[in-house]
């Protein structure tokens, strides 16, 4: 058994694993990036109430955001094709998890611009400014810093999220350690061991980092 | 999408039972494991608070998949056989547990303290307390939350796809693949998860709404 575990993580597998989990992080940064732009702007459309665009944009959150992202990833990977379309694994992934991810992160924006004291907005018109100055300057900057715990732990979801991309052969860790395993049945049990303690790690400290920002909110 | 439904009602219907048996399963289960795990944690032993710590730390940093796969390729070659029905669900119950007992716990601690305190005082003891005072109590500001983890729940069963549990999911690449029609099938997938998670979400956010 021990033999199988040091015949498994030899110098090969583990950078091929280790280059699975620079996939990870390149799709899911990339993708946190992407959905925080447009969740924002999407939340900040939803907060403002215009008059029946918000309402659209609403509806049309709460259906992304209640569909499962394996489903996503099909209509980006298998569904495109069909409109004249044909993204590469990688894109068509990092597409798929920016559209939940941006619903979810919109949901976020819009619980912390509403958990600004109204009062801030007042004290901003009073002063002179517009509505839409008020939110830039005043209401947003104090609104991002309530947001950032809960956008660092969907951060840790989105991670975890990408190993679902195994299914559209997006080759990160869960991907390739089929692969290893594939080749010799010896090695399953250290392959399931090492990516489950890759993602771990990584999850882990940012679950720690997301505690230690809300403690140091409070 | 409507030509899906009429031509393979039969096989989406079976799928939607598949996912809601096995979201229904994986929900009790995980409420019962959930809630021991949230109590153990409050408890006043060290030990068991330090299980429960650890319980929770890795099965919510570990994705959903690898548990599942976990089950359906690990254990038959060392435990028992089983089905892609059966990994996926247990995969679902202990991955869902761990953010079940984050939120029963979340719930035990916003009951006032005074609240045990006064149940010791009356000469209950911690578990009797947790039982008739504390509990009670907290699973009323638990359930929107807890909602909101059924319809995660949902969502994630679609797991099952990737182990042969003939779920919604897993019909719907079906016919996706045997019609050709990717983009109507799929529709007639999500419409039919929709049906199940919408109406919950929504009444969930009027819960909340309703609580505050």
């Amino acid at each position: 058994m021990l033999q199988n575990f040091i015949d498994a993580y030899s110098p090969d597998n583990l950078r091929y694993l280790f280059g699975g989990l620079g996939i990870t992080i390149l799709v899911s940064v990339v993708s946190i990036i992407g959905s925080f732009i447009i969740g924002s702007i999407l939340g900040i459309i939803r907060y403002v109430k215009i008059k029946y665009f918000s309402a659209i944009v609403g509806f049309i959150i709460d259906v992304i955001r209640n569909l499962p992202l394996i489903l996503i990833l099909f209509f980006t990977y298998f569904g495109l094709p069909n409109l004249g379309v044909k993204p590469e694994i990688i894109p068509a992934a990092i597409l798929a998890m920016t559209i939940f991810e941006s619903t979810m992160l919109a949901e976020i924006v819009r619980s912390g611009i509403q958990a600004v004291d109204s009062g801030q907005m007042e004290g901003a018109r009073a002063n002179g400014l517009s509505y839409w100055q008020g939110l830039w300057y005043i209401v947003l900057p104090q609104a991002m810093v309530k947001m950032i715990p809960a956008i660092v732990s969907q951060f840790i979801s989105l991670v975890k999220d990408t190993s679902l991309a195994t299914i559209i052969l997006l080759p990160e860790m869960l991907y390739r350690s089929q692969i290893i395993y594939g080749q010799n049945t010896n090695y399953i049990i250290p392959m399931f061991v090492a990516i489950a303690l890759m993602y771990f790690v990584v999850c882990y400290c940012l679950s720690v980092l997301a505690r230690y920002l809300e403690k140091r909110q409070a | 999408m409507i030509h899906i439904f009429a031509n393979y009602g039969g096989t989406l219907l079976y799928g939607l039972g598949q996912t809601l048996l096995c979201s229904l399963l994986a929900l009790i289960f995980s409420l019962i494991l959930g809630t021991l795990f949230a109590l153990l944690e409050e408890s006043p032993s060290k030990f068991a608070r330090g299980v429960a710590r650890v319980y929770i730390e890795i099965f919510r940093n570990i994705p959903l998949l690898v548990i599942t796969m976990f089950f359906y390729v690990v254990f038959p070659l060392y435990v028992i056989k089983m089905n892609g029905f059966t990994a996926g669900t247990i995969g679902l119950t202990l991955y869902t547990s761990a953010f079940i007992a984050e939120t029963v716990r979340a719930g035990i601690q916003s009951v006032d303290p005074g609240q045990m305190e006064g149940a010791r005082a009356n000469g209950l003891s911690f578990w009797q307390a947790m039982r008739f005072i504390i509990l009670p109590q907290a699973f009323r500001y638990v359930i929107p939350p807890l909602g909101n983890q059924f319809v995660n729940l949902v969502k994630n069963s679609s797991t099952l796809a990737f182990v042969g549990g003939f779920d919604l999911m897993y019909q719907g690449n079906v016919i996706a693949s045997s019609s050709l029609e990717t983009i109507a099938a799929y529709s007639a997938v999500g419409v039919l998860y929709l049906v199940i998670t919408m109406p919950i979400s929504y009444y969930m956010r009027y819960l909340e709404k309703r609580l505050a």
